[in-house]
């Protein structure tokens, strides 16, 4: 899932600036699970937003909240588009992703970030998330026992691990675990040292974000007339 | 103007502190009449938007009061009503507002007394911290009455309309 945290409440009474009727929207997917961005999370930040606002003399600037179900797919803002010629400014509690759908659907409304995206992740444990993929376009879990390199390794050795390793905890940050050790660990227990013995190649890069925008196509499911998108 | 007397919103847990305070009053303890109580199935149930609903309609302060750690009904509810009541205090710190306002406290049923011990140790802080600058205007009773009310109709759930204006 993405993972995100909230932003603090000066900032978001700062982004607001000269607006007069704010909309906040969460999102009930990703952010849902994270608790930074659902309805719940949407709710509180809301609170404190109006009560902020009205301390710093802004109290006339209407602040309400509304959560959808998701803001990464256009067929959930049907709900949403009576209400958003109400308002001024939009301000997502989704993540980075829903924050520019919010922005293509309101062409003409400030559209604002409430959250800082972080990464893709998993719940370690309970309040607890961490990044385990990049997105790097071309997988290569396989050769690497199913821990990613990539994003694991803080300096993205492919063939590690680099001299910094100590005890399985990485040099870069006090109780990181370096992923080299976990790959180590990992293939040993499940008998194919042999394959992290091979020299890993260099990463093709253009897969990547390096390589400009990506965009996905399945041509079978485009429906004629409406897509694929220029 | 007529003194200054804190508004006070207390989550009670249905096991210890609302008992706690129901054995306050058959004690005949005296204690300020500036608490509203509302009643949890358990601190647990407390999220940190009933504390900053309660301040947003003008509560001076909110003490929440559970169980004794390590006596609660359902194993931690206390525990992570803790932990929410010191969100809750950063998010007021940020908004401007002091966190004092807002404590949670642990007794077991049979402690009368110290419930009587805390509403008085709420109300003189927040006696010192003056009103909330989120306190209606208008006169005493009427709000208050009317913020309980609307603070059991969040805590039931019926202001969560989507898209509300
Ligand atoms: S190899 Fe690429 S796609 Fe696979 S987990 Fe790592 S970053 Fe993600
Ligand atoms: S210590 Fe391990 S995780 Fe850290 S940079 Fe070196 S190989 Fe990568």
């Amino acid at each position: 899932m993405i993972v995100a945290n909230r932003k603090h409440v000066q900032e978001l009474c700062n982004m607001f600036k000269g607006h007069k009727r704010v909309l906040l929207v969460g999102c009930g997917t990703c952010v849902t699970v994270c608790l930074a961005g659902g309805e719940r999370e949407t709710g509180i930040l809301g609170s404190a937003v109006r009560m902020a606002l009205k301390l710093a003399g802004r109290g006339e600037v209407v602040v309400n909240e509304c959560t959808i179900e998701r803001q990464c797919d256009d067929a959930f803002f049907d709900p949403l588009a009576a209400h958003g010629a109400e308002y001024d400014a939009i301000c997502s509690f989704g993540c980075g992703v829903g924050v520019q759908a919010l922005a293509e659907r309101f062409p003409d409304i400030s559209v604002y970030p409430g959250l800082n995206t972080q990464f893709m992740g998993l719940l370690e444990s309970q309040g607890v998330w961490t990044e385990k993929c990049s997105g790097c376009g071309n997988c290569r879990l396989g050769e690497f026992a199913g821990i990613c390199p990539i994003t694991r390794c803080s300096k993205r050795l492919l063939n590690g691990p680099c001299g910094g390793s100590r005890d399985g905890q990485c040099e870069v940050r006090e109780g990181l675990d370096c992923a080299w050790q976990l790959i180590y660990d990992r293939a040993k227990a499940i008998g194919t040292l042999s394959k992290i013995e091979e020299i890993a190649l260099p990463n093709d890069w253009s897969t990547a974000l390096d390589g400009g925008t990506r965009k996905v196509v399945r041509e079978d499911q485009c429906i004629a007339g409406l897509g694929p998108k220029a | 103007m007529s003194k200054y007397e804190p508004l006070i919103l207390a989550f009670c847990c249905h096991y210890c502190a609302y008992a706690a305070a129901d054995l306050a009053g058959s004690m005949r303890l005296q204690y300020p009449n500036n608490v509203r109580v509302l009643k949890l199935p358990c601190t647990g149930k407390l999220e940190v938007n009933f504390i900053l609903a309660a301040f947003e309609r003008g509560v001076d302060g909110v003490f929440v009061a559970g169980c004794l750690e390590g006596g609660c009904h359902y194993l931690e509810g206390n525990l992570r009503a803790r932990r929410r009541v010191e969100r809750a205090k950063e998010i007021l710190s940020e908004i401007g507002l002091e966190p004092e306002r807002v404590d949670m406290f642990n007794l077991s049923s049979a402690q009368g007394p110290r419930f009587a011990e805390i509403v008085n140790e709420m109300t003189a802080r927040l006696t010192s911290l003056g009103p909330s600058p989120f306190r209606p205007a208008r006169g005493a009773e009427e709000p208050v009455r009317e913020m309980t009310e609307q603070a059991e109709a969040s805590l039931s759930g019926e202001n969560h309309d989507c898209c509300q204006s």
